[in-house]
């Protein structure tokens, strides 16, 4: 007799969500104690559409095949020498900056995805999210494995975690995954699967990866690709995650608006790193920080916010200051950092002329006129033997958390700030995008560890900057500082047989159009 | 003859990140399990305490009454990060494939007598939702725990019991012939078949259960310690006597699945009780607390298949299991 078989559909509806069942020992609310206190209304988990229908059993398959491949790789990398294939030892700043200030994320991704897979009442999202939190702990322990090898051969990497922790940049997106996870579950995804994962994520994943790709870092790339596949599942979870809540119940519209207006403004700062990183890390260039939003947010994030517009969801609030931002905000940003790198742990520099002219190119209407006079008159001074760091520490925004350097959405000559009484203090901000935020939920964001005031408080190994890179980790002379006056470039340059006379010359790099 | 493969050799400048070569006490090559493992999550500097939890940090140790010096003593023997932990089960998965597709092709269910197959949809499906209940406990470990070293461990556990209750769901299919009448009798037997209403209260108490490392204890020891022998020793092995091995083969994953992670969590609680008396008291109420509970919880099951020798059944189990405790966690209970 021919069994009836179950439809694929039926067959995964019976083995997940059929697996739990209505508590009667237990009062459900201590079960799942945090579905309801953010004022999120569900009626019914079983509307939760699962887009991907993956047991277990295949997961392991798929991802084991993956996992194969990519170490097969690393190993071949590390066998040999990969590193040296890369196009230039600036480049390898890149990856410094994302070994601190990302692979911690996707940890802490794991751990946060850990929660709202505990802590959903419904299994269709309870085991979308599992599976997320083990894949994010899988890209960052691939990403340690990959960049394991870069960090036996250059300064910067070697305590990424201590510093992630402590060093005042990496308070920026330290203090953005933390701010998701102090929120609860359905916060948590608007945040992370929604407005990260969903409309950011290829700023930060193209730029990195397509950089590696361009710069000959195979180990990267190949990592990339493999994680790839991973990350289109987390799309969707972002994307069914915001249809769900605003399906279920039209009290959730305006929760979710204001979350996505939250989280889109609290990304879109973070990606300010990413910003630099392509403009001036890359030795290679993929495509100008400009293009990317264009392509990415602009014209990609308009289509879906188009799309949500059914639900009565528009724009994001101050996604047109992004906009007029975007002709200035990586050269502000890399600015920053070329005044403060004695106490960052990669190297800046200046550009050097044909990539000023790449620049220029970009941004006809800013570089030229704002930004390259200051560079030029910073690489005067370079030549003098007067490289400039800025001894004073700086104001940071008390939301963002990165210095006070932003310029007023109408005047790029102007330096933006905003600020708040609460309970008697004065708080300040980088723009409205951020006091906003603040002002919502004040009781939260006095909290912030501000890396700056806690170095005036004494809580960072002393008052000096030798005492605080000592308590950073940073290995002065190392870690930070110029390019041009590294070890990494010395190495480089003896590891490659360059002669001495290209060691005391900028290293020539090439500029992708 | 062997050819000498000329390679560009270049010292490296460390050989090891820092936080790893502290731990190690030198600058040495590590492992891949190390260096993916060690002071992965953050531990100081926190900028915001939870909503869901204003009393603690987003990371704390007081959310169990567990105390460690340092939370990275804990290692997994088996070495597992997310590469080596995913590929170890795609090859048990393979097996298991291979195990199904057998007895399907060779129809040996239909060989196993009516009765049989009912005592094994009978002790079996059920325990799907038992499973789900694992899965949960072991997540919360994981999200609530403190230090990657347990809660990664945590996190794949988490994926195994899913994985396991989706195998008892096929096995369930398996006996019906695809129809999951099995799959809805079992359901209703665990909300209602007294049989089940004690191991039910007792999945539903440590689904509430607050303090994490009690959580582990009572699920990943007590709970498992005594069920996972009952089932997939002496009721498979009661089975066996009708039907042969083919019940055996549709469980090898979760026997094998047993032993390997057994010796993850005897290493956990031995590192723990070894830590401290405090520790070791704490961790001994708990083992004895929980083995009751769970002993009472099974008791009624192994009842479904020894009937009246189930009590005698139940205390060698436990027996079994003190000596295990004693022996290789470090527990007198």
């Amino acid at each position: 007799m021919a069994a009836k078989r179950l439809s694929l559909r039926e067959k995964y509806q019976k083995f997940t969500r059929d697996l739990a069942w209505e508590p009667s020992y237990q009062d459900k609310a201590n079960i799942f104690p945090q579905t309801e206190f953010e004022g999120i209304h569900i009626h019914d988990w079983d509307k939760w559409e699962d887009p991907f229908r993956l047991t277990v059993d295949a997961y392991w398959k798929y991802q084991a095949e993956k996992e194969r491949k990519l170490y097969a790789i690393i190993d071949a990398f590390s066998q040999n020498n990969g590193q040296f294939n890369v196009s230039d030892a600036r480049y390898v700043n890149a990856l410094k900056l994302f070994l601190q200030g990302v692979s911690p994320l996707e940890y802490a991704a794991h751990r946060g995805f850990a929660m709202a897979g505990r802590q959903f009442s419904g299994v269709g999202p309870q085991v979308a999210c599992q599976m997320q939190s083990i894949d994010e702990l899988r890209h960052v322990q691939t990403q340690i494995h990959t960049i394991s090898q870069y960090n036996k051969f250059f300064n910067g990497f070697h305590d990424w975690n201590h510093m992630h922790q402590r060093v005042w940049y990496l308070s920026v997106p330290k203090s953005f995954f933390e701010d998701a996870m102090s929120a609860g579950p359905f916060e948590f995804v608007t945040a992370i699967s929604f407005s990260f994962e969903y409309v950011l994520t290829n700023l930060l994943f193209m730029p990195f990866m397509s950089g590696a790709a361009y710069n000959g870092d195979m180990a990267t790339v190949t990592f990339g690709f493999s994680a790839q596949s991973d990350e289109s599942r987390h799309m969707t979870l972002g994307l069914e995650v915001i249809k769900f809540m605003l399906e279920q119940d039209e009290r959730n519209v305006p929760i979710v608006q204001k979350w996505i207006d939250k989280w889109f403004w609290r990304g879109y700062r973070l990606l300010t790193l990413v910003s630099m990183m392509m403009d001036y890390m890359l030795p290679k260039r993929v495509m100008s920080w400009k293009e990317a939003w264009e392509m990415y947010f602009e014209e990609n994030g308009g289509a879906l916010f188009e799309d949500l517009s059914r639900y009565g969801i528009r724009m994001p609030k101050y996604w047109d200051v992004s906009v007029k931002e975007k002709e200035r905000l990586s050269h502000e940003a890399w600015s920053i950092f070329y005044n403060y790198d004695h106490a960052a742990a990669f190297h800046s520099w200046l550009p050097e002329e044909s990539e000023m002219e790449w620049l220029s190119a970009k941004y006809p209407d800013t570089f030229d006129k704002y930004y390259r006079p200051r560079y030029e008159y910073w690489r005067s001074l370079q030549e003098k033997g007067e490289r400039w760091y800025n001894s004073t520490l700086p104001m940071l925004c008390q939301l963002c958390q990165i210095p006070m350097a932003f310029t007023e959405p109408d005047d790029p000559t102007q330096i933006c700030y905003r600020s708040s009484e609460y309970n008697g203090d004065k708080y300040h901000f980088c723009s409205d995008g951020c006091k906003d935020i603040f002002d919502d939920e004040p009781e939260k964001y006095v909290q912030s560890w501000l890396p700056v005031h806690q170095i005036y408080q004494g809580n960072c190994g002393g008052a000096s900057v030798p005492e605080v890179l000592e308590w950073y980790h940073l290995v002065d002379g190392q870690d930070n500082k110029e390019f041009l006056d590294s070890q990494d470039r010395a190495n480089w340059n003896r590891w490659k047989g360059e002669s001495d006379s290209d060691t005391d010359q900028p290293v020539k790099a090439a500029v992708n159009d | 003859m062997t050819i000498e493969i000329k390679t560009q050799s270049v010292e490296p400048l460390r050989h090891t990140f820092s936080n790893v070569a502290r731990r190690q006490g030198a600058d040495k090559s590590a492992s891949r399990y190390l260096e993916a493992m060690f002071d992965l999550q953050p531990t100081v500097n926190f900028h915001y305490k939870p909503q869901w939890d204003p009393d603690h940090d987003l990371y704390d140790t007081g959310r169990t009454a567990i105390v460690m010096e340092d939370w990275y003593a804990f290692r997994d023997p088996r070495q597992f990060y997310y590469g080596a932990w995913t590929t170890t089960r795609a090859k048990q998965q393979d097996v298991a494939e291979r195990n199904y597709a057998f007895v399907e092709k060779r129809a040996l269910l239909d060989l196993v007598p009516e009765e049989t197959r009912k005592v094994a949809e009978a002790a079996f499906v059920p325990l799907r939702h038992a499973e789900y209940a694992a899965n949960l406990n072991n997540m919360y470990i994981c999200a609530y725990g403190y230090g990657t070293a347990i809660t990664q461990a945590a996190s794949f556990n988490a994926v195994d019991r899913l994985g396991i209750a989706q195998y008892l769901s096929r096995i369930g299919l398996m006996l019906d012939g695809n129809t999951s009448e099995s799959l809805d009798a079992a359901k209703q037997a665990w909300l209602e078949n007294e049989a089940w209403q004690p191991l039910r209260q007792l999945c539903e108490e440590l689904m509430a259960t607050k303090d994490w490392f009690e959580l582990y204890v009572a699920q990943n020891f007590a709970l498992d310690g005594l069920l996972y022998p009952l089932v997939y020793e002496r009721i498979d092995g009661e089975l066996q006597r009708h039907a042969g091995s083919t019940i055996s083969m549709l469980n090898e994953f979760m026997s094998e699945w047993y032993g390997e992670t057994s010796r993850w969590v005897d290493a956990t609680l031995k590192t723990a009780a070894g830590e401290s008396d405090a520790n070791k008291v704490q961790l001994e109420q708990w083992a004895r607390q929980y083995i009751d509970r769970a002993a009472q919880a099974l008791t009624p099951v192994a009842a479904q298949v020894f009937g009246t020798d189930a009590q005698s059944v139940i205390a060698e189990l436990r027996e079994d299991l003190t000596n295990r405790a004693g022996k290789k966690a470090g527990l007198e209970l």
